[in-house]
């Protein structure tokens, strides 16, 4: 591949691993550093669920050997890591004996399906919002027109969400309120079950891309902006090009990597947007999933959730970063000084 | 303003009069009327907190110290909630409070960004590759997942605990803002002057580079504040925040615990609503107008 040397592709494989090892350091640590011991606390809780069982006191002993809470602390450390690379977060303490992992997976589905939609969407609209700000041809009242789409951009993502729920599904009761389907219908692959999915999907949907949509179109148009003095921009118009193909292949193509690479920055603030967002609709993703076992004090879940998402944005950013260079040949990272 | 940018040998000369500052500050805000409104609606929500909070009785905001879910009236103007608090009084309590999470939250952010960068654009080295490398690693892992695990388990109490957690997990956008503007500047003539001329280290740090980087310091700011706030009233609606204290993330949290959205009581969350409002409306009014001194590559990444 041009422009792609092997140490460029180490370097960021090696800052994804660096990712998953600090989310999962902080998700080992947290609970230890934090007072009052929650973990002997969860295994007291449990312990006194079964309090009236005989021998109540060994089979608090045998919960903490379960946990592994009675090894030195490296110990836990290498385990714990050891687990968690297979997936392996151990059991819930809300749905004991429930692996944390079956709690989660269906969650991650409904999560990448709601935040990749959005994040598409924002991109697509941003890039031509911008793009047409920046241009010449568009017609004046388009011009004026657009800005309005900005201003979902000062608030917060879960405010939108409020708002947009408060008046499209509460007052206009014209699209659902919560959840991701309805709940008389079969989980399965057919036309009415896509048609809930996507009325239940709108409004979480546009929450997250009216909030963000403003931004990316303001970078664009900084980008599209400076590609108008370019020499290729005057030979594409001396050579008589139609002015959508000056505009689309010459202008916003030129423009775009830098985008790419803002989404891959971008990409923390809208998943951390996006669990809000999901804890307003009730949506029963990784965020709402998360506000559950926060209620329920589910702090396996918790972990097994928060480092979930840390790497699925690590994940992400690591594929920005591989195909980045194919979207931009300009740029070769042969020889990059520093990250 | 413009002292970001120019290489000049003495460039902290002009601010030695206080009558030159204060000039320079007042044609400032003349030259940035967009800044200016947004210091503006932040200034008139804080004093709306401040002056409010001389003339009720902040007994008001104790759970059923008034009757429930009375609609906005003569005696209590915002009406009060389904826990019996009056709406004024939260509102008055809890707007500075969510200022001052926001406030102490960025200072502290800002203030770690601004050494680790510092140090690491200065020295360069291993010790650079291993900040930047850390706080690359943090921007990418979203913030919220860990405030949530962290509040999870301290069970905040306190506004300033708050603002510590939020604050010690918003320093590396400042700080590799910081570390890029550094590294050019260390290089500059007045930098290699000041070195020739026999200035140790923390002296051309404090003295030559710092001066020049106050646009980007005040953008960071602004942009740690505005995030701290988000972060705080995120954590604050899923019921983490401080839990002795009115804030309006709280109050949001409450009205959507007892559905206020669903029981028509449009007077329990259209207040931290337009509040909210008004806050990121001046935050990002206020940031706006720095990212043209400070960053113009870094435009629309306001909302960390």
């Amino acid at each position: 591949m041009r422009g792609l040397d092997l140490g460029y592709f180490l370097r960021r494989i090696g800052m994804f691993f660096l990712v998953v090892f600090v989310a999962a350091s902080f998700n080992f640590f947290i609970p230890r550093l934090a007072p009052g011991n929650p973990i002997g606390a969860i295994t007291s809780r449990m312990a006194n669920a079964s309090a009236g069982i005989e021998n109540g006191q060994a089979m608090f002993e045998a919960y903490r050997k379960r946990f592994g809470l009675d090894e030195p602390i490296y110990v836990q450390y290498v385990r714990y890591m050891w687990n968690t690379v297979r997936l392996d977060f151990g059991q819930s303490l809300s749905a004991y004996p429930a692996d944390v992992w079956e709690i989660i997976r269906p969650a991650v589905g409904w999560s990448l399906g709601l935040i990749g939609v959005s994040v598409l969407f924002t991109f697509a609209l941003g890039v031509t919002i911008g793009a047409l700000l920046a241009w010449k041809g568009t017609p004046g009242i388009v011009k004026t027109l657009l800005p309005i789409t900005m201003i979902g951009g000062v608030l917060p993502y879960y405010l939108l969400a409020m708002l947009l729920l408060y008046v499209f599904a509460f007052t206009a009761r014209l699209l659902p309120i919560s959840g991701a389907y309805d709940s008389g219908i079969r989980n399965e692959l057919s036309w009415p079950y896509i048609g809930t999915v996507a009325r239940h999907a709108v409004l979480p949907a546009l929450s997250i891309i009216l909030t963000s949509v403003g931004g990316w179109a303001l970078t664009m148009r900084g980008l599209m902006v400076n590609t108008i003095g370019e020499d290729y921009m005057l030979l594409a118009d001396a050579k008589g090009l139609q002015k959508w193909r000056i505009l689309w292949w010459y202008s916003v193509r030129n423009a775009i990597p830098p985008q790419v690479t803002h989404l891959a920055i971008a990409l923390g603030y809208v998943v951390s947007g996006a669990i809000l967002v999901e804890i307003v609709y009730s949506y029963p993703g990784l965020g709402y999933q998360l506000y559950l076992s926060i209620v329920n004090s589910d702090y396996t879940v918790i972990q097994g959730i928060t480092l979930i998402l840390a790497v699925s944005v690590g994940l992400c950013v690591l594929i920005i970063d591989l195909i980045y260079p194919r979207l931009d040949p300009r740029v070769t990272y042969v020889a990059e000084s520093s990250g | 303003m413009h002292t970001a940018t120019l290489p000049g040998t003495t460039p902290f000369s002009a601010l030695t009069t206080l009558r030159g500052a204060l000039r320079r500050v007042v044609d400032f805000f003349r030259e940035n009327r967009l800044f200016t409104g947004g210091v503006v609606l932040l200034l008139a929500l804080y004093l709306f907190g401040l002056i409010g909070l001389q003339l009720i009785s902040p007994k008001g905001a104790d759970m059923g110290a008034v009757p429930l879910n009375l609609s906005p009236s003569a005696a209590h103007p915002l009406g009060t909630d389904g826990l019996g608090r009056d709406m004024l009084a939260v509102m008055v309590i809890g707007i500075p409070n969510t200022f001052k999470i926001g406030f102490l939250a960025g200072a502290v952010g800002v203030i770690i960004g601004t050494l680790i960068g510092l140090f690491a654009g200065y020295y360069r080295g291993y010790a650079d590759t291993i900040f930047s490398s850390f706080a690359d690693v943090m921007l990418v892992i979203p913030t919220l997942a860990i405030l949530i695990t962290v509040s999870a388990y301290v069970r905040v109490v306190t506004v300033e605990i708050m603002a510590l957690i939020v604050g010690l997990l918003a320093w590396p956008l400042p700080a590799r803002v910081i570390r890029s503007q550094t590294l050019s500047l260390r290089d500059r003539l007045f930098v290699q002057v000041a070195k020739l001329s026999g200035e140790n280290d923390f002296e051309i740090i404090t003295l030559q580079i710092l001066p020049n980087l106050t646009a980007y310091l005040a953008a960071s700011f602004v942009g740690a504040v505005s995030g701290g706030i988000l972060a705080s009233v995120g954590l604050e609606v899923l019921g983490l925040g401080p839990q002795n204290v009115p804030t309006i993330g709280r109050t949001l949290f409450y009205a959507f615990k007892y559905t206020a959205l669903f029981r028509g009581m449009w007077w329990w969350w259209a207040p931290p609503v337009v509040t909210l409002a008004i806050i990121f409306t001046g935050l990002f009014q206020m940031s706006i107008s720095l990212d043209k001194y400070a960053n113009p590559r870094l435009k629309g990444s306001t909302r960390g």
